[in-house]
């Protein structure tokens, strides 16, 4: 029987799995422990756990994620908490010379089964510093593995994945899925795991493809169903979940069918995802396109605080349907 | 750089130093003598266009590598920055592999991917070799989180140099291990300059860079690092404090390199008098003056050190045939050891695309 869980819920159930299932998982950051997290994510892990599995670190971000790097070559599974992505850039140091290259530089003789995790998004009035969505830009580093899920069975089953993982895996969150529900299996039925590298038809459509991860995921559903009921345009969703391993196959698969696609992706259009994505798909399903690949990222600008507009810097689903009926 | 003391104690007479054999002692100079030869060999040929990258040579240094690493244990464990040589010399690589790591060789210790400043042995407990100035610390840090994670009695060893004590992941990794406990020594290799700046010209300190471990309430030393003996006696107690009370220790060890920041340094000779470089070669070089003692000791003759000089001579000048005579690493080499599960050949490798090329 699945349950309806918060997006929270899930991920703190699929934390608590790893815990008991592992001693040598330790979760660390900020606020993580006695405050019972900043988004509540760890409530109630300290209690059950205890000091040595679940540790409050001070405000030091390259301080405790270069400990947890160091801790993990010893055989320790740090799974860190960064309280915002957006402060990875206190730690990048860490994040990149050390976590992405120790393994490369020592010939493969250490490795660095970390998992760092947060939210990474915009949308919730706090202005550019604290609104960074970095998954394109830690995906570009060789030797780091990066996911982003939507959804409370995704995150569940990522987070699962990713700190079973002998290599680094950055999971972004959103501070705006944590509180959506949606069914999560029972733990009663069996380990739920859902590997890295896989992505997930969120719906099926014939038109064109919709290719998001992250809370882009849901602003694509909500297109859809506009599409689907204004236009008759027949939409599917494709949630990539993890950036790097990427699901090549699925996104190919997908565009071979509709034959257009948009991309959705709330980082900057700089680079990132969607760049990516689309590299991909003219380069591998280039005759099967009856129109150029469109995207709609963030407005190319650092993040506003305006709460009147900060809505319209990211996607969303007026923006998408729009971007679509420039296709059809 | 040395210190002003003008009582100096004889650390000689430390148990510590009591306690090792007459083989042990030689042993020990060996290795200096060993690093030394090695770094000489190496020079020779990145000057001969053999050696790519950058050469940070230890060359004067050598007995506070060798000193401390002599007293670890099972599991005592050591990383460091990109001065990295004699680290690795004394926690027992060879100089095959360390030879063709500098000349980017397959058979180099990080098969040729990591060079000069990256040199490692997990084997050994020897964890880097790492280039970005005090990057290491925090790993060091949690080198040694993670040996009292997991129940073990022993310590980090953690070298910068006294530029590294500017950063600021230095200072969050002194705050964290004063507040958790961790048993880490974090030793700061005083060679005086942080590349071309002096340490008056970079740091603000009132008697000492080790001192500022006041601020984080973590117990401090500093150590004369032309002496062996005084090296091991005092880090001793700095490891034992660190194995036994899980409580951190700075300390700082004076000494002196004899090059450039690198060899890419072309102004070391402007920074520095000749008349500063000069007195440290005669009067605190660390071989030198061990060597000077255990001749004193009767434990040395003038013909055994000569002979261990040859024999290091020797075993270098071997490494760097090995080196030259080793294949280089492949095109296919460039994209092994990025993951562990597609080196590893797992089920988790065959999901999704791992690489992205043209």
């Amino acid at each position: 029987m699945s349950r309806i869980l918060t997006y929270r819920e899930a991920l703190r159930e699929g934390l608590d799995e790893e815990l008991a299932r592992d001693p040598n998982v330790v979760l660390m950051g900020e606020e993580v422990a006695q405050y019972n997290g900043a988004y509540k994510v760890t409530e109630g892990l300290w209690k059950k756990w205890g000091d040595k599995r679940v540790v409050d670190t001070p405000i030091s971000e390259a301080g405790f994620i270069g400990m947890g790097i160091g801790a993990s070559m010893l055989g320790v599974r740090p799974v860190m908490e960064l309280m915002f992505w957006s402060f990875h850039s206190v730690a990048f140091d860490q994040l990149v010379s050390n976590a992405a290259c120790v393994r490369y530089m020592s010939g493969g003789l250490c490795n660095c089964p970390i998992v760092v995790r947060g939210p990474a998004n915009g949308g919730t009035g706090v202005g550019a510093t604290h609104s960074h969505i970095p998954e394109g830009l830690f995906a570009a580093f060789p030797g780091l593995k990066v996911c982003a899920p939507a959804t409370p069975a995704d995150v569940k089953g990522l987070i699962k994945a990713a700190i079973r993982d002998n290599d680094p895996v950055y999971v972004m969150e959103n501070t705006l899925l944590y509180g959506t529900t949606g069914e999560v299996p029972d733990p009663a039925e069996g380990d739920f795991v859902i590997p890295l590298g896989v992505a997930d038809i969120k719906l099926e459509g014939s038109d064109v493809s919709l290719i998001a991860h992250g809370r882009s995921v849901i602003h694509a559903l909500a297109a859809a169903e506009i599409l689907q009921t204004e236009h008759g345009i027949n939409a599917e969703v494709l949630d990539l979940r993890s950036i790097r391993p990427l699901d090549q196959d699925a996104i190919l698969k997908s565009v071979m069918k509709t034959n257009r696609v948009v991309l959705v992706d709330e980082s900057k259009p700089f680079g990132g995802v969607s760049a990516m994505v689309a590299m991909l798909i003219q380069e591998h399903a280039f005759d099967y396109l009856d129109a150029p690949i469109k995207r709609v990222c963030s407005i190319d600008a650092p993040a506003i605080y305006s709460p009147h507009i900060e809505h319209e810097q990211l996607p969303n689903p007026r923006r998408i349907v729009d971007k679509v009926l420039t296709l059809v | 750089m040395t210190s002003a003391s003008s009582t100096k104690l004889d650390f000689a007479n430390s148990p510590i130093n009591q306690a090792l054999t007459t083989e042990r002692k030689i042993e020990l100079f060996s290795q200096m003598v060993r690093i030394r030869r090695f770094e000489q060999a190496g020079l020779k040929y990145y000057q001969a266009g053999k050696i790519g990258g950058f050469l940070h040579l230890y060359i004067g240094q050598e007995a506070v590598a060798v000193g401390t690493i002599s007293l670890g244990g099972a599991d005592d464990h050591f990383i460091t920055a990109y001065r990295d040589h004699g680290h690795a010399l004394a926690v027992g690589m060879g100089m095959n592999e360390c030879m063709a790591e500098m000349y980017g060789k397959q058979t180099g210790c990080s098969k040729g991917k990591g060079g000069s400043m990256h040199f490692f042995a997990p084997d050994k407990n020897f964890w880097g070799g790492h280039g970005i100035v005090a990057g290491q610390t925090p790993l060091g840090l949690g080198l040694a989180y993670g040996l009292k994670y997991l129940g073990k009695e022993g310590c980090c060893l953690c070298y910068l140099g006294d530029g590294a004590v500017n950063q600021g992941a230095f200072h969050e990794s002194l705050n964290i291990a004063a507040l958790f406990g961790i048993p880490v020594v974090y030793v700061i290799e005083n060679n005086g300059y942080s590349m071309g700046t002096s340490q008056k010209r970079s740091s603000a300190y009132s008697g000492c860079l080790a001192q500022r471990a006041e601020a984080y309430a973590i117990e401090w030393d500093v150590i004369d690092g032309s002496d062996i003996y005084e090296v091991r006696a005092k880090t001793h107690i700095a490891m034992e404090r660190a194995r036994k009370q899980h409580q951190p220790t700075v300390l700082e060890i004076d000494t002196y390199r004899y090059y450039g920041h690198s060899i890419a340094d072309a102004n070391h000779k402007k920074y520095r008098t000749p008349e500063e470089i000069e007195n440290y070669k005669q009067n605190h070089d660390p071989i030198a003056v061990f060597r000077r003692r255990l001749i004193e000791e009767g434990v040395l003759t003038e013909e055994t050190a000569t002979a261990i000089n040859k024999a290091a001579a020797d075993e270098a000048a071997a490494s760097v045939k090995f080196a030259e005579e080793s294949p280089a690493p492949t095109i296919a080499d460039i994209s092994t050891d990025v993951y562990w599960e597609t080196d590893h050949d797992t089920s988790a490798s065959k999901i999704g695309r791992h690489f992205f090329n043209d």
